[in-house]
C-alpha cells in the first residue's frame, strides 16, 4: 500500500499545526464559531447532536495494522471506545473534545493518516472497490490510479472552494462494488486494444435529487486521466450553481445543460489543458504503482474442510473469490444481529488489526457497505481467521443478506437527522435473524438513511427506508428496486410512510411477496425487475 | 415554557441555561421567556457555548423539563441506542418520553 514520501508527512505535520493554532484561538475566544467553523470542517471536525465528530480518511478503504491500532488507541484515549466505519470508508469519532483535537490530528499523522478534505466543499475521500488488488475479475488494481487522485485533488488550490462537495468513486472491473455511478464523477479503469485507459461517468449521486451518472467519455488515455477529470471539475466550478445550495451538486449541472453540452464543454477544456500540461509524469504513476505490488503469494490448499457447519455458512457468505487460487478475501461483519451498524470496538479494531498482520499481509480494507476486509487470506488460514473472528462477536455469517443493513447514524447522532437509524437496522436483522429467515430470502440490500442527504444509500437499496419528519415524530418511507452495482437503478417509494413498528412490518411482507412470488434461483431485486411494484404495494397498502 | 440549549465548546457537550450558567442536565434549565434573545446574545458573544438557541419546551407532572422536539430530547439524554453512554440522571422516568 502507499507509504507518504517526505513532502506527504510533511503538508500533513503542518496541517496539524496550523489546526491546532486555530482551535487554540478558538477556545481562548479569540476566534467565533462563525469564523472556526470552517476551519474545523476542513479538518473533518463537526458538531453533532452530543459532541464534536471526527471524520478520519481511509483513502479507498486500505489501511494496515498500524494505523488500525492507532484507530483503537484514538478510541479508547480519545473517545468512548468505539468508533463508526462509514459508507465513504471512513471512520467516525461521536465524542471528542475540542480541545483533544489537534492531539488526535498529530497522533493519526505519526501514522500517515489525517482528516482532511472529510468535510467541506472540496474533493472528499477517494473512495474505490474494496476488493481492489485481489478480485479475480480486475483489469488491474485500481488503487494506483485512485491515489494518484488522491495527491492531485489534496489541497487543489483551484478545487477547494467548490460550489458544493464532490465524490469520487475508481474501479478497475465490470463489477461495481463502489457505487461508482451514484458519484459525482465515477471512473472504469479498462483495458482496450492492451491499452490501459480511464472510462468517466459524471453527475451521478443520492441525497434530495438522485442520479445515476452518465457516460460522458468511454476511453480516457491513462497518461491523459488527471487532465480529463481536471477538465471535469472546471467546468463543474466555474457553472454549477452557487446560488442554491440544493441545486449545487455537479449532477444538477449534468442535468440542466444535458450530458451532450457538459460533455462537449468538458472536451473543450480537456483540449485546452492538453496544450498547457497539467498531467503528472508517468514516472510518478510508475512510483505509486509500485507501492502496490502483489504481496509475496505462495501456493497452498485450494480446498477446505467444511465440517463445521457454522464455519461452512460464513465460508460460503462472507469470503470472495481471490485472483490467486489459495486465497480468498474475507469480509468481517461489523452486523452483528441487533448490533449498531458498522460500529466497532477498540478491542475489536485491535483483533482485526492482528489478523491483518498475520494472515493478510498486514493488509485491511473499510467497505462502503460499514464492514472491513482481510482482502488476502490463505485458504488454508482461514478457519483460524473464522474462530478469532467469532470469538471477538465480528463473525456473522451475513454478507449482502437483509441483515448486513447499510445505516447511517441518524437522528441518534447526527444533527442533520429527522429520524433515528439505527433502531430500525438493529430490530430489522434481530428479527431476521431470529426467525431464520435471512438464508430462506439470500441476497437481499437494506439501506436506512435519517434524512433525505441519503448517507444511508436508501435509494441504492433493493428495500429502501428514508426516515422524515411528520408533524414531530419519526415516520418512515419505503421504497423498492434500487441499486448500487452494476445494474444500478433508483428505488421508487412504495407508497404512504409507516411508524417504527409499521416499517419493519412492512419489510416482511415485502419480503413475503417475494418469497412467494420467486422463480429458482432469482434474487430480491431480480423478483421486484420481473414482477414490478404492484404486488408489494398490494400487499402493503391492499385492503 | 423556552429553554435555551447548545454545546459546550470545550466538550462539544449538550447543555442548557440554568438561570446563572449552563447545565448538563436538562432538568436544570430554567424558563427564560422574553429573555431569551437578550441571554442569547450576551452568551453568544461570550464564546463558551457554540450556538445557544432557544426551544420550546414543557414541564410534566413529576417536574422534569421535557424539550419539545424529538431531536432535542435525544440530545437531552443521549443516543437512544446507546444507553450506556447517557447523561447520568436522576429522573426514574428513563428514556419512555424521548421517543
Amino acid at each position: 500500500m502507499y507509504r507518504y514520501d517526505s513532502y506527504d508527512q510533511a503538508m500533513v505535520d503542518a496541517r496539524v499545526e496550523e489546526f491546532r493554532d486555530q482551535a487554540r484561538r478558538r477556545l481562548e475566544g479569540k476566534l467565533t464559531e462563525d469564523q472556526f467553523k470552517p476551519l474545523r470542517l476542513m479538518n473533518g471536525l463537526y458538531l453533532q447532536l452530543h459532541a464534536y465528530m471526527l471524520r478520519v480518511a481511509i483513502p479507498y478503504g486500505t489501511l494496515d495494522s498500524r494505523q488500525m491500532l492507532m484507530l483503537a488507541d484514538i478510541a479508547e484515549k480519545y473517545d468512548r471506545g468505539y468508533g463508526h466505519f462509514t459508507t465513504r470508508q471512513n471512520i467516525q469519532y461521536n465524542w471528542i473534545k475540542l480541545e483533544d483535537a489537534a492531539d488526535i490530528l498529530a497522533d493519526l499523522a505519526t501514522v500517515e493518516m489525517h482528516a482532511i478534505q472529510t468535510s467541506g466543499n472540496c474533493i472528499r475521500n477517494i473512495s474505490s472497490d474494496h476488493f481492489a488488488g485481489a478480485a479475480a475479475d480486475e483489469v488491474v488494481d485500481p488503487r494506483p490510479y485512485a491515489e494518484l487522485m488522491r495527491q492531485w485533488s489534496s489541497f487543489h488550490p483551484e478545487f477547494t472552494y467548490l460550489p458544493r462537495k464532490f465524490k469520487i468513486a475508481v474501479i478497475a472491473s465490470e463489477k461495481d462494488r463502489a457505487a461508482m455511478r451514484l458519484h459525482d464523477i465515477g471512473v472504469r479503469i479498462v483495458k482496450r486494444d492492451g491499452e490501459i485507459g480511464a472510462q468517466f461517468y459524471a453527475g451521478g449521486g443520492m441525497g434530495r435529487t438522485p442520479m445515476i451518472a452518465p457516460l460522458i467519455r468511454d476511453f480516457v488515455p491513462i497518461d491523459q486521466f488527471i487532465t480529463y477529470a481536471e477538465a471535469c471539475l472546471r467546468v463543474y466550478n466555474r457553472y454549477g450553481r452557487r446560488d442554491n445550495k440544493y441545486k449545487a451538486r455537479i449532477k444538477i449541472l449534468v442535468h440542466e445543460l444535458g450530458a451532450a453540452e457538459y460533455i462537449r464543454q468538458v472536451e473543450e477544456e480537456f483540449a485546452h489543458l492538453l496544450s498547457v500540461g497539467v498531467e503528472p509524469p508517468r514516472e510518478e504513476l510508475a512510483r505509486i504503482a509500485a507501492h502496490f505490488a502483489d504481496p509475496a503469494f505462495v501456493d497452498g490448499p485450494k480446498t477446505l474442510d467444511r465440517s463445521d457447519p457454522d464455519f461452512a455458512l460464513w465460508v460460503d457468505r462472507n469470503t470472495h473469490r481471490h485472483k490467486h487460487d489459495a486465497y480468498v478475501s474475507a469480509v468481517i461483519s461489523l452486523k452483528p444481529a441487533g448490533g449498531i451498524p458498522g460500529d466497532a470496538t477498540a478491542e475489536q479494531m485491535r483483533v482485526v488489526a492482528k489478523l491483518a498482520k498475520d494472515y493478510s499481509f498486514d493488509e485491511l480494507r473499510v467497505m462502503h457497505t460499514q464492514n472491513l476486509l482481510l482482502p488476502h487470506v490463505a485458504i488454508r488460514d482461514l478457519h483460524a481467521v473464522w474462530s478469532a473472528l467469532d470469538a471477538a462477536g465480528l463473525g456473522a455469517p451475513n454478507m449482502d443478506t437483509i441483515e448486513d443493513i447499510i445505516a447511517c447514524p441518524g437522528l441518534d447522532y447526527c444533527s442533520l437527522a429527522n429520524a433515528r437509524s439505527i433502531p430500525l437496522a438493529q430490530r430489522i436483522s434481530e428479527r431476521f435473524a431470529e426467525t431464520g429467515r435471512t438464508e430462506v430470502v439470500g441476497e437481499l440490500k437494506l439501506k436506512i438513511s435519517g434524512c433525505i442527504n441519503a448517507c444511508g444509500h436508501h435509494h441504492a437499496g433493493h428495500i429502501g427506508i428514508l426516515g422524515v419528519d411528520k408533524k414531530g415524530t419519526e415516520n418512515y418511507q419505503l421504497s423498492l428496486g434500487g441499486s448500487e452495482a452494476e445494474d444500478v437503478s433508483l428505488a421508487k417509494i412504495t407508497g404512504p410512510g409507516f411508524d417504527e413498528d409499521g416499517v419493519i412490518a412492512a419489510v416482511e411482507k415485502v419480503t413475503d411477496v417475494y418469497l412467494a412470488a420467486r422463480t429458482e434461483g432469482e434474487r430480491f431485486l431480480d423478483t421486484y425487475r420481473r414482477i414490478g411494484m404492484e404486488p408489494f404495494k398490494e400487499a402493503l397498502y391492499g385492503q | 415554557m423556552k429553554i435555551l440549549t447548545g454545546n459546550d465548546l470545550r466538550s462539544g457537550a449538550v447543555t442548557w441555561w440554568n438561570g446563572s450558567g449552563w447545565s448538563l442536565f436538562v432538568d436544570d434549565a430554567v424558563d427564560v421567556g422574553e429573555e431569551a434573545e437578550e441571554i442569547l446574545a450576551r452568551e453568544e458573544a461570550a464564546r463558551r457555548v457554540n450556538v445557544p438557541y432557544a426551544i420550546e419546551a414543557s414541564i410534566d407532572a413529576a417536574g422534569h423539563v421535557r424539550p419539545a422536539h424529538i431531536k432535542d430530547r435525544v440530545r437531552a439524554l443521549g443516543p437512544t441506542v446507546r444507553r450506556d453512554l447517557a447523561v447520568p440522571t436522576a429522573d426514574k422516568t428513563g428514556w419512555d418520553w424521548v421517543i
